[in-house]
């Protein structure tokens, strides 16, 4: 049996096309996802990531632990109120999930893991903690909306009642708790906004309130075109258990320093930060028509020799961008790889140039045209 | 439920055909096809004049979320395309039995449009799909 949200019902009277994600029903779009994509980059759209689980961690050690236990430095968010994208590892520096840390209170987090991977985090949490005096604790009955959009923030002052206001007032990557609630100003559109953790009985209500607000309901479809546009990765996709940050375009959210901060994993990425032949994630843009999708072979442009069985770059994600009006992509490449590539599509082979990401920044295209 | 009319004769790959009464038939993707795929972003047709033979995966339609290949119905050759697709894919998603038309081709064997599903055989594939 799939899992349903809180906000199935809503999703079923709005005619939303109903796809299982990670074993729950998710809506992917209710009519177009090119119209919701459009309509977060320019206005407000809100999102059901109720799938996504909340776990609070608290205690005395809560922050010795997430340092131990987060590739990122939880130390850069000392001040309650502040909030941290990181990659959580195993010791071989693989990837076992991406997440926001809140630092939502003294001696709590509350983190907000993947779907697919919560039950994993749960268990490599639980197993990690009793070295420490912290308690691990999943807020089961939640609900989460995130409303993205630059006009979000106007959007969510008739909708959120008496969180409204403090709402309004953070800074982006700043977020509050009040009560069973915590609202962060964080996304996964590259746009302004705010993501909502409620309590699972005020989902309805809540979802209902921006709805009248003018905030458009936003499928899963528009959402991966918006973070891929972003440049924002997709866990399970861009990166998993066997590759590290590094080859992930996530070496930054790695906090090496200060160097006696032990945190797992940090053997293995230092290893593997003085490898010449890894790889590294890379922006790639189609000039032609066509769309690259997840798993194509790359290329070296020239390279006519090559098949698509032993290309030595893969798409990790691909997609038509509707904002940039052309295939976009994120490719695992070798390290030394500059310029122009070669993308096994359906038929044949087609030039594709490697370009800095995000491909959108604040709602326009950030790809110059191609010059020869 | 999605959209069967019945006057035209469909194929178990999703397309639709219209009998234009002169020896040519127009070809496009049905409804449910259309929202299977969701947006198209972009068509890529044959050229006019393409002999085709019945089966042969003669156009690309590609959605945000994937591409589908589309096939001849029946033997013939391509006489038309519908150009104004190369701007506005979406004219298949907003108008997939009207505007959002593929292809028209003449047939080599009027015959061959007997083999065709019709409305009601066709919805029975699309409610199996539905499942």
């Amino acid at each position: 049996m799939a899992k349903t949200t809180p906000l199935y019902d809503e999703h079923v009277a709005l005619g939303a096309k109903l796809v299982d994600f990670a074993g729950w029903q998710m809506p992917i779009n209710y009519g177009s996802q090119i119209v919701e994509h459009r309509a977060v980059r320019e206005d407000a759209g809100m999102f059901d990531v109720s799938h996504m689980r909340p776990v609070d961690i608290y205690g005395a050690d809560a922050r010795a632990f997430l340092r131990y236990v987060l590739a990122n430095d939880v130390a850069k968010i000392d001040e309650v109120g502040r909030a941290l994208y990181t990659c959580m590892l195993n010791t071989h520096g693989g990837v076992l999930d991406d997440l926001i840390v809140y630092h939502l209170g003294e001696h709590w987090y509350r983190i907000v893991v993947n779907a697919a991977t919560a039950e994993k985090d749960r268990a490599w949490l639980h197993s990690l903690a009793h070295e420490f005096d912290v308690t691990v604790e999943e807020f089961q009955d939640s609900a989460i909306i995130a409303v993205q959009g630059p006009a979000a923030a106007d959007k969510i002052a008739d909708a959120l009642g008496e969180h409204a206001e403090r709402a309004a007032a953070l800074k982006a990557f700043r977020g509050f708790a009040d009560g069973d609630w915590s609202i962060g100003r964080t996304g996964y559109t590259g746009e302004d906004g705010y993501e909502i953790v409620m309590p699972a009985d005020q989902a309805v209500a809540t979802w209902q309130a921006l709805k009248n607000a003018g905030v458009a309901p936003i499928g899963l479809g528009a959402r991966d075109t918006l973070r891929l546009e972003a440049g924002l990765n997709l866990y399970g996709q861009d990166m998993d258990e066997d590759t590290t940050p590094l080859e992930s375009g996530l070496g930054w959210t790695v906090a090496f320093s200060p160097e006696d901060r032990q945190f797992i994993g940090r053997e293995a990425l230092e290893l593997a930060r003085e490898l010449a032949d890894g790889k590294k994630l890379v922006g790639l843009v189609l000039d032609e028509r066509g769309v690259m999708r997840h798993g194509a072979a790359v290329r070296i442009a020239g390279d006519q020799a090559t098949a698509a069985a032993d290309a030595a770059g893969t798409i990790t994600s691909g997609s038509f961008g509707p904002t940039v009006q052309c295939s976009i992509a994120m490719a695992r490449v070798p390290k030394d790889w500059e310029g122009d590539v070669e993308v096994a599509l359906r038929r044949d082979w087609k030039p594709a140039r490697i370009v800095s990401y995000p491909f959108v920044r604040k709602g326009r295209s950030r790809i110059a045209p191609k010059t020869d | 439920m999605s959209e069967i009319p019945k006057d035209l004769s469909y194929t178990k790959t999703h397309e639709w055909i219209a009998n234009d009464g002169d020896g040519t038939v127009t070809v496009g993707i049905t409804e449910y096809a259309q929202g299977s795929l969701g947006d198209l972003v972009f068509v890529e047709l044959p050229e006019a004049g393409t002999k085709v033979s019945a089966g042969d995966a003669v156009a690309v339609v590609e959605s945000v979320k994937a591409a589908s290949d589309i096939y001849a119905p029946v033997d013939g050759e391509i006489a038309e395309v519908n150009e104004d697709l190369d701007e506005s894919p979406e004219r298949v998603n907003e108008d997939p039995f009207g505007q959002g038309w593929l292809f028209k081709m003449a047939v080599s064997n009027a015959d061959d449009l007997d083999s065709l599903l019709d409305a009601a055989a066709y919805g029975e594939i699309v409610d199996a799909e539905e499942q």
